[in-house]
């Protein structure tokens, strides 16, 4: 019925050795009013049972194994590659612990400095943690470390409302007891530009997108330069299969960059379990959270690899620890190695490349479209917003009831003034048929 | 035994992969703004084989220790048996394919396996409601302490400031304490490691947001006064948050809301056997009683229209009236969800309660054991693990340390070391309920057998360990260096 | 165990040389002793005013964190720049090169609140059992 490999023989052997007769008496310690409640489960079944009960509710899902999806928002639909799949799987990776022990952890310790080399060299920052539970907490962290960084003296962030929304309210529940003042995205409407007159010497982060949650991709330097101005970090919410073709926040100018890794061979998996990067400059490292691992050598000389500065963490420091984080996404960080190993310099450029031109593509052929207008007052990479002749839910129950298509995220969801917008998110896995059935498909609609 | 860096095996022009080209007209890159293209110089990734990739990651994988591997008695962790079924349960497309944004319409059976995930943590805890969001169980602590102020507050107390945390605590208590804009006061343990009562009767006050417990606590030990540490606590104003790491103990044994615990956070990846994953990703939901349903993090999933004979139930998102706010993008690790589900739907009720008893059969079993050749300060029936010493009077050169590094030549991932703080030297054993009688009996073997050695030949231990892929590292020097990353950055970076 | 008979001591283990209205602090060789190897040391900046036993810096084992604090209330006129290439000064010579910082008294009625190097020498002894 389960996994205990007892026989009743082992049992008794193993009471007779503690010198109970059953196991009952281990609990004689706990208040006799609420032992051994009944528990109002459903009973077990068997493993086939299971299955197909799993395979029932799985299968009641659309999925983008059958419908071709341009919905991103902060998820995408990229190949993942059977590698990635097969590594992750290894028993070695996914049963073991966090490495505390090096000497029996080796294989986790090396991918995960591995995966720090790798995040460096794609955001260009000279240190990564060994990541963080996803791209929202990534950003929380950034702003915990930031007023950490000005020791409680400055307490303003002020925070791009291009910044996916659901990061910025992760970045208000973290920060709620810590008194902050958290301005920027009050207007949605504002430009990286406008956020420059808010910066004053108060200002401990400043968080810009890139791209931002519509796509659109902007110089990072101007605002780099205005938030270094007053003297605060500027933190970037990069997405990393765009810094295959874009100019790396670190050569911009960039203090943090934090993001959602998912792009990098992790499956969408109805939002997690993903992977928060976290890269800054070294001069920063100690006032990171999150696990880091360095390179030493062991008592005979030989390279090896440990957790280290271990004392900025909970177990030592904590009431003092500035993070409670004591773990990362391990399993995820080494899925992401596996895929950045597998791409290569050659490999995210063009998977990048692709997605800008199927994207462009698709915004060309939709913009042609009568109803509908493609917003391009701004660059993007592979994902725009389209303005749309009615209501996007109704638009999106018509494309997947009818052309069997995933359609784009609702803006006027978040943002008030893009109401019947939709955000169109374009990847590698979109083909250019399925580009022209999704602009056929549209143009349908916006006839009936 | 050691494996050279992804890097070392890049050639130029090398790939392991083919993806597509580009196959539509061409865009310009010429609208991005000026100087945003990157130099492809810059990208600095591996140019490496398929091939090359598989081997490397294969070598790796060999240099770990793992559950798969052995034996894994890590105190506080749970390291149990993680159920293969899980792993293909999640990654059957229709949860590991559909995407966190599309209409919940279309996404009823993600739903309603998080309803029922929902439903189920509620009955085992004896909570009101459940959240899944939270991704660690730190994570939880973290989200219940947030929802405990934020009660507060609400209540018009805003002079309620203090966390009662009890010395044997886990240091991710008092952390989550402080990131919530609290403070901790530490309580002492008594000679039977329960709470010190009369220094939290002294501490119960006005001030106090809530206790933070974790019970069975750090030594293994269920809190012998459960009842009255409720009583104070709940008598001066303040909640009882319960941190779940040691639910493997008390699954169909104890309810803590039945106890009159308002929060509790589980760990899926340890009680509910999801994989550890090498350091995550694990998931925390959190369970709470009536008065604090309303502060959970939006969104929670709910039936929105009662299903009837021939219709299922609709399921939605709904966001509690008086949320904290979002812990985490999208709707938390959904894939640990599934196989929590899965382990679940396995065991039913009566499998659950049994996993629980054995844990703390084998628990008790290697105590037994152990506790002639070992020092145990704290002699008491154990729950699903326990504490010793990793120290003797008559060696006094051998530590806990050396105990720990000794047991990896015999193949056995060591105990939890050094923690709980209160024991000296504390090695602290958690054997869980997938292991056999052998396998424990092995292990108690190997434990006498370094107690031995410790006496006999000490040097064997301190040089220890012997047949890893490395020795001892150098852990001063990994800080004071700081090399945390092998590739130079171009030179923006100087 | 060294305890130099010039100087004063805290109950944090700190240790500090008055010459005239300035003084030199750092910490004992008992607290190197139980820190062990220390990798790092961070220093408030001169210029920083601060009270008796309020936080001057911190320092960093591999296994333990420590703050630093004030043994006399003042205004901090130079930190050791030497320590953070070379923090394994501390273990090696806590009571000369490793010195932390040097600062302008505040109040020199303070020091009597101080244990001299017996008073400091019993302290560490009876934390030893």
């Amino acid at each position: 019925m389960s996994y205990i490999p007892h026989t009743d023989a082992d049992r008794k052997a193993m009471l007779a050795a503690i010198g109970v007769k059953s196991t009952d008496e281990f609990f004689a310690d706990v208040p006799a009013s609420v032992r051994f409640p009944d528990l109002d489960l459903p009973g077990p079944l068997s493993e086939p049972e299971t299955m197909r009960e799993l395979q029932e509710l799985a299968g009641s899902n659309a999925h983008t194994g059958e419908f071709s999806c341009f919905l991103g928002a902060g998820a995408y639909n990229h190949f993942v590659p059977s590698i990635v799949n097969q590594m992750i799987m290894r028993g070695e990776f996914f049963t073991a612990y966090t490495p505390y022990q090096p000497e029996v952890s080796q294989g986790t310790l090396q991918a995960i400095y591995e995966y720090q080399s790798m995040i460096c060299a794609l955001t260009g920052m000279e240190a990564s943690n060994a990541s963080h539970y996803d791209g929202a907490t990534s950003l929380a962290e950034a702003a915990v470390m930031a007023i950490n960084h000005f020791r409680l003296k400055r307490k303003k962030i002020i925070l791009s409302p291009l910044v996916h929304p659901h990061y910025r309210a992760v970045l208000r529940t973290y920060t709620q007891g810590m008194g902050l003042n958290i301005v920027g995205d009050d207007q949605l409407d504002l430009t990286l530009s406008d956020l420059v007159p808010l910066m004053d010497t108060d200002t401990a982060m400043v968080v810009a997108p890139y791209p931002d949650f519509l796509g659109g991709v902007e110089d990072l330097k101007p605002i780099a330069d205005a938030a270094h101005g007053v003297g605060a970090l500027l933190c970037v919410v990069a997405n990393p299969v765009a810094l295959g073709l874009l100019t790396p926040p670190g050569a911009l100018g960039a203090d943090m960059v934090v993001g959602e890794g998912q792009p990098l061979g992790i499956p969408i998996s109805f939002g997690g379990p993903y992977l928060g990067f976290f890269a800054t400059k070294k001069e920063y490292v100690r006032k990171m959270a999150g696990r880091l691992v360095g390179e030493t050598v062991d008592a005979s000389g030989k390279k090896g690899y440990v957790l280290t500065l271990a004392t900025r963490e909970q177990h030592i420091r904590r009431e003092k620890a500035t993070s409670n984080i004591c773990t990362n996404q391990g399993l995820m960080a080494i899925a992401a190695t596996v895929y950045l190993s597998t791409l290569g310099r050659n490999g995210l450029r063009q998977v990048a490349e692709v997605c800008y031109h199927r994207a462009h593509y698709a915004a060309d052929r939709i913009g042609e479209l009568s109803g509908y207008t493609v917003l391009r007052d701004r660059p993007f990479f592979h994902e725009f917003v389209v303005r749309c002749p009615r209501p996007v839910a109704d638009i999106n129950a018509e494309l997947l009831d009818e052309y069997g298509i995933i359609g784009g995220y609702d803006l006027g969801q978040d943002y008030a003034h893009l109401d019947q917008h939709m955000l169109l998110a374009v990847t590698e896995m979109n083909m250019p048929d399925d580009i022209d059935d999704l602009a056929n498909a549209l143009e349908e609609i916006a006839k009936q | 035994m050691t494996e050279p860096l992804i890097y070392d095996y890049s050639s130029p022009g090398r790939a392991g992969i083919t993806m597509p080209q580009p196959d539509v007209p061409l865009a310009s890159f010429a609208d991005l703004p000026n100087g945003l293209v990157r130099d492809p110089q810059t990208l600095d990734l591996p140019e490496v084989s398929q091939l090359d990739v598989v081997r490397h990651f294969t070598h790796l994988s060999a240099l770990n220790h793992s559950i798969d591997k052995g034996f894994y008695p890590l105190g506080s962790c749970t390291m149990k048996y993680n159920p293969r079924i899980n792993e293909e349960t999640a990654r059957l497309p229709g949860f590991a394919f559909s995407h966190p944004m599309q209409d919940p319409l279309t996404a009823q059976g993600n739903l309603a396996l998080m309803y029922q995930l929902q439903e189920w943590l509620k009955e085992i805890g004896g909570f009101a409601a459940v959240t899944l969001q939270p991704a660690a169980g730190a994570h939880g602590e973290f989200t219940g302490i947030l929802m405990m102020r934020a009660y507060h507050l609400d209540r018009g107390d805003a002079a309620r400031k203090k966390i009662l945390i009890p010395n044997s605590a886990h240091g991710t208590n008092p952390a989550s304490t402080t990131m919530s804009g609290l403070e901790v006061v530490e309580l002492p343990s008594d000679s039977r490691g329960n709470i010190d009562l009369e220094a939290l009767r002294q501490a119960c006050g006005p001030d106090v947001v809530g206790l933070m417990i974790t019970n069975p606590n750090t030594l293994g030990l269920f809190e012998e006064h459960i009842e009255d540490v409720v009583k104070l606590v709940h008598g001066c104003g303040g909640l009882i948050y319960g941190d779940g790491a040691n639910m493997n103990a008390m699954v169909g044994i104890a309810r803590p809301g039945d106890l009159g615990f308002d929060v509790l956070h589980y760990n899926l990846h340890k009680t509910f056997s999801t994989p550890h994953g090498g350091g995550g990703p694990g998931s925390g939901p959190v369970g709470v009683s009536e008065r604090l349903a309303d502060f959970l993090p939006a969104p929670l999933v709910a039936i929105v229209e009662d299903g009837d004979d021939d219709e299922p139930p609709l399921y939605g998102f709904i966001t509690p009236k008086k949320t904290i706010g979002r812990m985490k993008a999208f709707h938390g690790q959904f894939g640990m969800h599934v196989r929590a589900y899965t382990y679940m739907r396995v065991h039913g009720a009566e499998g659950l309660r049994e996993n629980s008893e054995v844990a703390v059969l084998n628990a008790n079993y290697l105590l037994a054991k152990l506790k002639g050749a070992y020092y145990l300060p704290y002699d008491r029936v154990c729950k699903h693990e326990f504490v010793l010493e990793g120290h003797w009077a008559d060696a006094p050169d051998v530590h806990a340390l050396d105990i720990s590094k000794r047991l990896m030549d015999y193949g056995i991932h060591p105990p939890t070391n050094y923690f709980p703080l209160i024991v000296k030297e504390a090695l602290m054993i958690e054997p869980t309920e997938t292991e056999s009688k052998e396998t424990l009996d092995q292990f108690a073997e190997v434990m006498l057998t370094i107690a031995k050695e410790a006496h006999e030949s000490p040097q064997v231990l301190k040089t220890a360990p012997h047949v890893t892929p490395v020795a001892r590292l150098d852990e001063v020097r990994a800080a004071k260096e700081l090399v945390l990353c092998c590739r130079p950055l171009p030179e923006w970076a100087e | 165990m060294n305890i130099p008979a010039d100087l004063k001591y805290t109950k944090s283990d700190e240790w500090v040389r008055v010459d005239g209205d300035t003084a030199t602090a750092g910490i004992s060789d008992y607290a190197q002793t139980q820190l062990s190897d220390i990798v790092f040391v961070e220093l408030q900046s001169a210029g920083t005013s601060l009270k008796q036993g309020e936080s001057f810096g911190s320092v960093e084992s591999v296994k333990a964190a420590s703050e630093m604090n004030m043994p006399l209330s003042g205004e901090i006129i130079e930190t050791n720049a030497a320590l953070s290439d070379s923090p394994e000064l501390v273990n090696q010579d806590p009571y000369g090169n490793a010195w932390m910082i040097k600062f302008g008294i505040a109040d020199s009625a303070e020091l009597a609140g101080l244990m001299d190097a017996a008073a400091y020498q019993k302290y560490c002894d009876e934390r030893a059992h």
